[in-house]
């Protein structure tokens, strides 16, 4: 029995299952700090491939770019998308772990909303994200990448890189729920996320491809987001990138999360 | 309120064709421990996960707290606490982080869960280990941060399944006080092992079950009735034993294995008849080679109340 006097809080049913996904925020934010194998990867990873990207593709690849513009301008927008699609599979490893250990039974057995689960995860997920992506920006600068961004610009890169990881870490939430072992994951996240993020506007420009794929290539979500953050960094001419940028996230979004949601509660209910 | 915290009829559940229940019943009393004995397969760990609204039921009806678990899960969930099988604690988290977050979890106000984890660090003897991530845990630690996990909010029901496999001996004595003191400050328990003597120790009501079915209930003493009591063993050189077995030979509990050279006795108190046996021989000066005292077993209820052998564990309640 408690020795001291217990106070439960008393409000309403929708503020406390708000209260439910911050405490599940908190807890897997701390993950990221105590993990530090992931950490690392989180760090070290997007250095790497910028370095590697622009050291081996650039003097080929350059050629093929507009007069004016480096690689390692180009690139910028392609790794930092990579980086940020490749970084939210860590929510469908997390949820698959917390899946296959008894947790989830635990958290289900208390009074506590479901959905709050994944929300840890998932935002949790951005803030990795947000910490990769500045590593990248800061290693970009140092390797010379300059950019004529506005201030505004660089928030509206931001705000689309946020919508991005979101959307994307809920699409991974479902591989995460439908996984049955973090191998599992890892392949079934490779296979969706390395074709859309190489046949993409990533890493070369997409006039010499074929054009089957060049068609693809220039209109999959990916492509769309990079192409706005590009456009953006370098003061290209923006299109309507934006546009289908920010409808493809929000589509994600929209079946995403109904579904990660309703998957999560029939797999732990069996 | 009624006089039972848990109720449980006829409660079946099936995987695919596994029937796993066929038709449960329990009831356990406010305040009071019941322990579902039973080997691995028997349908333990289902039922608990039934009652504690993790699974849903085929048939039957339960509730708990007086609330139904189909129909209220939520109420239910407010008034019990389950500590599962597998430890159930975030590994990357401290002690005290595990606590506090799941203090929250069950609604308790900040400044409550902080102090009530205060407090169960310092009744689990965790206070050393506080800050450290759960990882670094011992089994035995990890044990109890999982046991104290589920007492954050001071539920008055409690599911504790298997608690104690897997233990070293030490580690196991001190959970059973835990679960003792627990039941004094009047904490319903409902208990599942595969130990009878666990039961023995710790339980006002045994219920055993096998095959999905409860096969016999009562109290640890009317249980231990019907399966024989302790038995006393011992072993002697052969000469010994001819003049050991002539000096027991009126003793109806006695039973004698000349094969082996050794006694066994019934024992109704251990103490007390162990010690009167062996003065008899120290009178007559007769040396015991070897003796052991032979408590009764799982093995012992199935043989008497199912007059065949445990089944072999089957693993088909683990999905």
């Amino acid at each position: 029995m408690a020795r001291t006097q217990l106070q439960f809080e008393q409000k309403p049913a929708w503020v406390m299952s708000f209260v439910d996904s911050l405490v599940m925020i908190k807890r897997s934010s701390t993950h990221i700090v105590r993990n530090t194998d992931q950490l690392l990867g989180t760090f070290f990873q997007p250095i790497m491939f910028l370095v590697l990207f622009s050291a081996v593709f650039g003097g080929a690849i350059s050629l093929a770019l507009p007069e004016g513009v480096s690689y390692l301008s180009f690139l910028m927008a392609g790794i930092i998308v990579q980086t940020v699609a490749f970084g939210s599979t860590t929510t469908a490893v997390a949820i698959t772990n917390d899946l296959q250990k008894g947790i989830v039974d635990r958290f289900r057995s208390l009074p506590m909303a479901n959905s709050a689960v994944l929300n840890g995860h998932v935002v949790s997920d951005v803030f990795r994200n947000g910490i990769s992506t500045a590593v990248m920006l800061v290693a970009g600068l140092a390797l010379g990448f300059r950019s004529s961004a506005s201030l505004l610009d660089w928030l509206l890169i931001a705000g689309i890189l946020l919508l991005f990881t979101l959307s994307f870490s809920w699409l991974m939430a479902i591989v995460g729920v439908l996984a049955k072992s973090v191998e599992g994951v890892q392949w079934l996240s490779f296979v969706i996320i390395f074709p859309l993020t190489f046949a993409s506007s990533a890493f070369v420009p997409t006039e010499g491809m074929n054009q089957y794929l060049k068609v693809f290539a220039e209109n999959q979500p990916i492509s769309q987001v990079i192409e706005a953050v590009r456009a953006l960094m370098l003061g290209t001419p923006m299109g309507d990138h934006l546009f289908w940028a920010v409808f493809w996230c929000v589509l994600m979004l929209v079946i995403a999360v109904p579904i990660a949601i309703n998957l999560f509660k029939k797999k732990t209910n069996n | 309120m009624t006089k039972y915290a848990i109720t449980v009829k006829k409660l079946k559940k099936a995987y695919k064709d596994n029937e796993v229940l066929k038709g449960v019943d329990l009831q356990v009393e406010h305040g009071t421990m019941l322990a579902l004995l039973g080997p691995n397969g028997a349908g333990k760990t289902t039922t608990v996960k039934i009652l504690s609204t993790l699974l849903n039921s085929d048939e039957g009806q339960v509730t708990v707290g007086g609330f139904d678990v189909k129909r209220q899960p939520d109420k239910v969930r407010g008034v019990i606490g389950l500590t599962g099988q597998s430890a159930a604690v975030d590994e990357l988290l401290t002690g005290k982080e595990n606590l506090v977050m799941m203090g929250r979890l069950y609604r308790l106000t900040k400044q409550s869960a902080l102090a009530r984890a205060d407090e169960l660090l310092q009744d689990f003897d965790l206070v050393e280990a506080a800050n450290r991530p759960a990882k670094t845990y011992s089994g035995g630690m990890r044990r109890r941060l999982d046991l104290a996990v589920s007492l954050i909010a001071t539920p008055p029901i409690i599911f504790l399944d298997e608690p104690t496999t897997g233990l070293d001996p030490r580690s196991r004595i001190a959970m059973w006080n835990i679960i003792t003191e627990l039941k004094k400050q009047g904490t319903t328990i409902l208990l599942t092992t595969q130990y009878l003597e666990e039961a023995d120790q710790l339980a006002d009501q045994i219920a055993v079950i096998d095959g999905g079915k409860v096969i016999a209930k009562g109290t640890s003493a009317e249980l231990k009735k019907a399966i024989g009591n302790d038995r006393l063993v011992l072993a002697f050189t052969q000469s010994n034993y001819v003049k050991a077995k002539k000096l027991f030979v009126s003793e109806k509990t006695m039973q004698h294995n000349d094969e082996d050279h050794a006694l066994s006795f019934a024992l109704k108190n251990t103490t007390k008849d162990t010690s009167v046996i062996l003065q008899t021989l120290q009178k007559a000066d007769i040396a015991v080679a070897a003796m052991d005292i032979h408590k009764p077993t799982l093995d012992d209820v199935f043989l008497s109340l199912t007059g065949k052998k445990q089944a072999k564990s089957t693993d088909k309640e683990q999905k």
